[in-house]
C-alpha cells in the first residue's frame, strides 16, 4: 500500500532525532502545581475548592462550567495555597488554582482496575470519560465527551486516532504509541463502541516506521481497524487532511469532521480515555516533549498537568546557550511564550527553545507575488490576498476567499520569500470576521 | 533572564528571501550567459555587463534621488539587465542595452514604486521601447558562430536564399534568426512567390538535424535565447528550488506547441514542425524566466495556466500573421496586463467546497 497524504503542504526538516529515541522518562512531581481552569476549548471550569483547603491526589478541584467544558482534578494531594491569576501556555494569563504539594501522593480513593469495561453501555462510558475530565490532547483541546455525542442526524462510520504528529521537533506521541500500542488501541475500540463506528484508523507518518511496523502486527486480529502510513509532509496531521488522506472524504468548507461521518482524536486522548475507563483514572497527566537543539537533554515526560515550564527545562539539564525564543507546543503552530512561568496543560505536547541563530527574521519585505502560499496551502486559499485584505481593513472581501477556513498551520508563512507574517495577519482578520458574522446572525 | 523573542507563528522559516530569490535567478541564466560566450563572441558578455551595470546603477540612483533605502543588493535589477541584454542581437552597437536598462527600471519599475508593484516586466517593456525607437539596431547585428564573422540582413538573407544554391545553405542559416527565415518562406508561399528552394530550406529547417543544432544554440538569435539547452539547465534549478511553478512554462510551450503544429506548417493544416517552433526564437527564454516573473504574473493556480495559455496563443498569432518574426515579448507584455484581470476571475476553491445546499 503506498503512503497517503493531500494537496499542497510543505516538507520542514523534522528535528525529531533530538528526542524520538528517548524513552518516557516520570518526572518527579514538584512542589507547587499551577492548574489552569481554561485548558480547552469551551466555558472555563468552576473552582469548586477553597484556599487552605485540603485536597487528595485526583480529587476534582474545579467543576466543568457547562456541557463544553471539563472538570479538573489535582495530580498530588497537599493544599490549595491560590487561586488567581497566572501565565498560561497559549501566552495569556489565566485564572489557576495554586496547589502545593505534600509529597505523600495520597489518591483521593485506590485506583480500580475495571476489566469488565468493555462491556459497558455506551452513555456509561461517555459518562466516565466526562468525569475524568478529557479534552482532545493534539493541541485544540475540545471536550472529548462533546465529540463523542454528534447530533442523532450525523451518524459516524469511522474513527481516526491521530498518531500523524506532523509538527517537527514532538515525539510524546510517537514514544506513546511506542510504549503503549494496546491500550491505544483500546481506547481506540471505545471511542468505535461509543460512537457506533464500523471502521477505525490509525494514522501514522512515515518517519515513525517502528510504530507503524507494531501497529500492523497488533492490528492482525482486528479486521476493521487499519493503520493509514502516511507520507512526510506537513501540516499531514491537521483533522482535515488526515480524513482526506484515510477516506479520501473532504470535509465542507466551513463544516465539521462528522459531517462526513467521521470523528478524529489524538493517539493520546485514546489513551486517556482507556485509562479512564479501566482504571477510573482523571486527566492528571500526560507526555509531553522538551526539545531543540540547544536543550542539553532533550527528553519525552510524563508530567503532572500543572507543572511549571522553568521546572521541566532543569531537569532536562538547562540550555546550552541563551534561550532567545520558548515555543509552547510546536515550532508551526505553537505559541511564542515570554517565560518559563506558565505550566503544562491538558494540551501542551512539548516546549520547545531556540537559541539566537535559529530565531526567524520577522522583518516584512513587499509581497512579490509569486505565489509560493497559494502552492504550499492545505486548504486551497489564497493566504497573500487574504492577508492583503486583512491589512487593508476589508474584513468582508477576506471573508470572501476562506479566512475563516483557514487552519492557520503556517505552511503559507514558511515558504514565503517576504517573511510576511501571514498568519499573524490572518488571525487578527479572524477576530474581526468573527464578529461580522455574529453581527449578522 | 534575556528577554525572549515573541512572534506568531510558525517559528520555522524555509531558507528563503528575496536575495535568495533573485541571485539565484542570476545563477540559472548564467548557462545560456555561457553558451552566448561559445556561440557568439566575447561580445555578447560585454553587452550583458552593460546592461546590467546600467540597470543596477539606474535602480540606485533612482532611489537616493527619491529618498527611499537602497536596495540593489537584493539581485532584483541585475535580474532585469540580464534579461534585457539576453534579448539583444550580440553586435548591436553598446549604447542600446544601457538606453534599455535605464529605461526598463525607471519608467518599468521604480516610477510604480519599486519590485513588487510594477505591472510589467520591465526587461520587456525596455525591449518594447528600444525594438519602438531603434529598429534597425534590434533586428541586425546577428552573430554567426565565429563571432564578428558575418553580418547578414534579413532582406540580404532572403535573396540568397531565393537566388542561391543548397551548397551556401547551411552558412546562411546560421546567420540570422531561423524563426525570421521561416516566417519570410511562409510568407512567399501565401503569396505564391516562392520557388522550390524555399520549401526545400523550409523543411530542411524542420529536420532533426537541424533541431539538434537549434537545440543546444548553433544559431543566430538574441543573446540569451540562443541555446535551449543550456536555458532548460537552468530553468531545472528554478523548479527545483520551487522558484518557479510548472503551470506558466507548461501551458506556454504546450499551447505553442499545439497551435504552430496546426498553422505552422507550409502543406495546410497540422502539419507544422512542432520542435522547430519550441527551440527557436525566445520562447524557451521567455517561458521560464519572463513569464514566470513573480511579480506580473497571476497568483491563482488556474491564473497561472490561463496566462501561460494566452501567452502561447498570442505568441504563435503574431509568430504566423504578425508583422514581427517573433512574438514572445510582446505576447507576455499583453498578458502582464491581463494578469490582475485573470487573479480576479479565477478564484480558487476551498478544500472541501461545495455549493450551498438545503440542510
Amino acid at each position: 500500500m503506498c503512503a497517503k497524504t493531500f494537496k499542497g503542504g510543505i516538507h520542514p526538516h523534522d528535528y525529531k532525532h533530538f528526542s524520538n529515541h528517548k524513552a518516557i522518562e516520570i518526572f518527579p512531581t514538584p512542589e507547587k502545581l499551577y492548574i489552569p481552569l481554561v485548558q480547552h476549548i469551551g466555558r472555563p471550569a468552576v473552582p469548586i475548592v477553597k484556599v487552605g483547603d485540603e485536597v487528595k491526589k485526583g480529587q476534582k478541584i474545579a467543576e466543568a462550567g457547562g456541557f463544553v467544558s471539563i472538570p479538573m482534578h489535582s495530580p498530588v494531594s497537599g493544599k490549595v495555597t491560590k487561586i488567581g491569576p497566572y501565565p498560561h501556555p497559549t501566552g495569556t494569563i489565566q485564572h489557576a488554582i495554586e496547589i502545593e504539594n505534600d509529597g505523600k501522593y495520597d489518591w483521593i480513593s485506590e485506583l480500580q482496575d475495571d476489566e469488565n469495561y468493555y462491556s459497558l453501555s455506551s452513555d456509561k462510558m461517555k459518562e466516565r470519560i466526562q468525569e475524568a475530565g478529557i479534552c482532545g490532547m493534539g493541541g485544540a483541546g475540545f471536550p472529548t465527551h462533546v465529540k463523542l455525542s454528534p447530533p442523532e442526524n450525523r451518524p459516524i462510520d469511522t474513527v481516526i486516532l491521530n498518531g500523524v504528529e506532523c509538527e517537527p521537533y514532538l515525539t510524546s506521541d510517537h514514544r506513546l504509541m511506542l510504549e503503549h500500542p494496546e491500550e491505544i488501541i483500546e481506547g481506540l475500540r471505545i471511542i468505535m463502541k461509543v460512537l457506533g463506528a464500523k471502521r477505525g484508523y490509525i494514522g501514522i507518518e512515515l518517519n515513525k516506521k517502528d510504530v507503524i511496523i507494531i501497529f500492523k502486527q497488533m492490528l492482525r486480529d482486528h479486521k476493521n481497524i487499519n493503520v493509514v502510513s502516511c507520507q512526510l509532509r506537513y501540516p499531514q496531521g491537521a483533522e482535515k487532511q488526515l480524513i482526506f488522506a484515510a477516506t479520501k472524504r473532504k470535509v465542507p468548507a466551513g463544516g465539521l469532521p462528522m459531517d462526513v461521518g467521521v470523528v478524529v482524536q489524538n493517539v493520546g486522548t485514546a489513551f486517556a480515555i482507556y485509562e479512564a475507563l479501566r482504571y477510573h483514572k482523571p486527566l492528571i497527566e500526560r507526555i509531553t516533549t522538551i526539545s531543540g537543539a540547544i536543550v542539553n537533554e532533550p527528553k519525552n515526560l510524563k508530567v503532572p498537568i500543572g507543572t511549571p515550564l522553568s521546572q521541566l527545562l532543569e531537569f532536562c539539564g538547562g540550555t546550552s546557550e541563551d534561550i532567545a525564543k520558548i515555543i509552547s507546543g510546536g515550532p508551526m503552530m505553537g505559541f511564542a511564550l515570554p517565560d518559563l512561568e506558565a505550566p503544562a496543560t491538558k494540551t501542551t505536547s512539548g516546549f520547545v527553545f531556540m537559541g539566537e541563530k535559529e530565531v526567524v527574521d520577522t522583518t516584512e519585505a513587499t509581497c512579490l507575488r509569486c505565489g509560493r502560499c497559494v502552492d504550499a496551502c492545505p486548504m486551497n486559499l489564497l493566504p497573500s490576498f487574504i492577508a492583503d485584505k486583512v491589512k487593508n481593513g476589508q474584513y468582508e472581501e477576506a471573508m470572501k476567499l476562506g479566512i475563516l477556513d483557514c487552519i492557520e498551520c503556517g505552511s503559507c508563512g514558511y515558504v514565503c520569500p517576504s517573511h510576511i507574517q501571514l498568519v499573524q495577519w490572518i488571525k487578527i482578520g479572524k477576530i474581526e470576521a468573527n464578529k461580522l458574522k455574529r453581527q449578522d446572525k | 533572564m534575556n528577554l525572549v523573542n515573541v512572534s506568531s507563528s510558525p517559528h520555522l522559516h524555509e531558507q528563503v528571501n528575496v536575495r535568495r530569490v533573485m541571485w539565484t535567478v542570476v545563477i540559472a541564466l548564467l548557462p545560456a550567459l555561457i553558451a552566448a560566450y561559445l556561440f557568439f563572441g566575447w561580445r555578447s558578455i560585454l553587452i550583458t555587463i552593460l546592461g546590467v551595470v546600467a540597470a543596477v546603477g539606474t535602480e540606485a540612483l533612482v532611489q537616493f534621488l527619491t529618498k527611499r533605502p537602497i536596495t540593489i543588493s537584493d539581485g532584483s535589477a541585475v535580474v532585469t539587465g540580464m534579461l534585457l541584454a539576453f534579448n539583444l542581437p550580440p553586435l548591436t552597437p553598446w549604447w542600446i542595452p544601457v538606453v534599455g536598462s535605464i529605461f526598463a527600471i525607471t519608467i518599468g519599475k521604480q516610477i510604480f514604486g519599486g519590485l513588487g508593484y510594477n505591472p510589467v516586466n520591465p526587461a520587456l517593456l525596455g525591449r518594447a521601447f528600444l525594438m519602438a525607437s531603434w529598429p534597425i539596431q534590434m533586428t541586425t547585428g546577428w552573430a554567426t558562430k565565429l563571432a564578428n564573422a558575418g553580418v547578414a540582413t534579413v532582406s540580404g538573407l532572403k535573396q540568397t536564399l531565393i537566388t542561391g544554391g543548397n551548397a551556401q545553405l547551411q552558412n546562411l542559416i546560421t546567420s540570422a534568426t531561423p524563426l525570421n527565415l521561416a516566417q519570410q518562406i511562409r510568407g512567399d508561399i501565401v503569396a505564391g512567390t516562392a520557388g522550390d528552394s524555399a520549401r526545400t530550406i523550409f523543411h530542411q529547417l524542420s529536420s532533426l538535424d537541424y533541431i539538434k543544432e537549434l537545440f543546444w544554440g548553433n544559431i543566430g538569435g538574441c543573446i540569451g535565447e540562443v541555446s535551449a539547452a543550456a536555458l532548460i539547465l537552468g530553468a531545472a534549478i528554478l523548479v527545483y528550488k520551487h522558484y518557479i511553478e510548472w503551470r506558466i512554462p507548461i501551458g506556454y510551450i504546450g499551447t505553442v506547441a499545439f497551435l504552430s503544429w496546426m498553422v505552422g506548417g507550409i502543406d495546410g493544416l497540422f502539419s507544422g514542425p512542432i520542435l522547430f517552433h519550441i527551440f527557436s526564437g525566445g520562447l524557451i527564454l521567455g517561458a521560464f524566466f519572463m513569464a514566470t516573473d513573480m511579480v506580473t504574473s497571476p497568483v491563482t493556480k488556474n491564473g497561472r495556466l490561463i496566462f501561460g495559455i494566452g501567452c502561447g496563443l498570442l505568441t504563435v498569432v503574431i509568430r504566423t500573421w504578425g508583422g514581427y518574426p517573433e512574438g514572445v515579448s510582446y505576447s507576455i507584455l499583453i498578458m502582464n496586463i491581463a494578469t490582475p484581470l485573470i487573479d480576479k476571475l479565477t478564484p480558487q476553491k476551498t478544500f472541501g467546497y461545495r455549493k450551498k445546499s438545503n440542510k
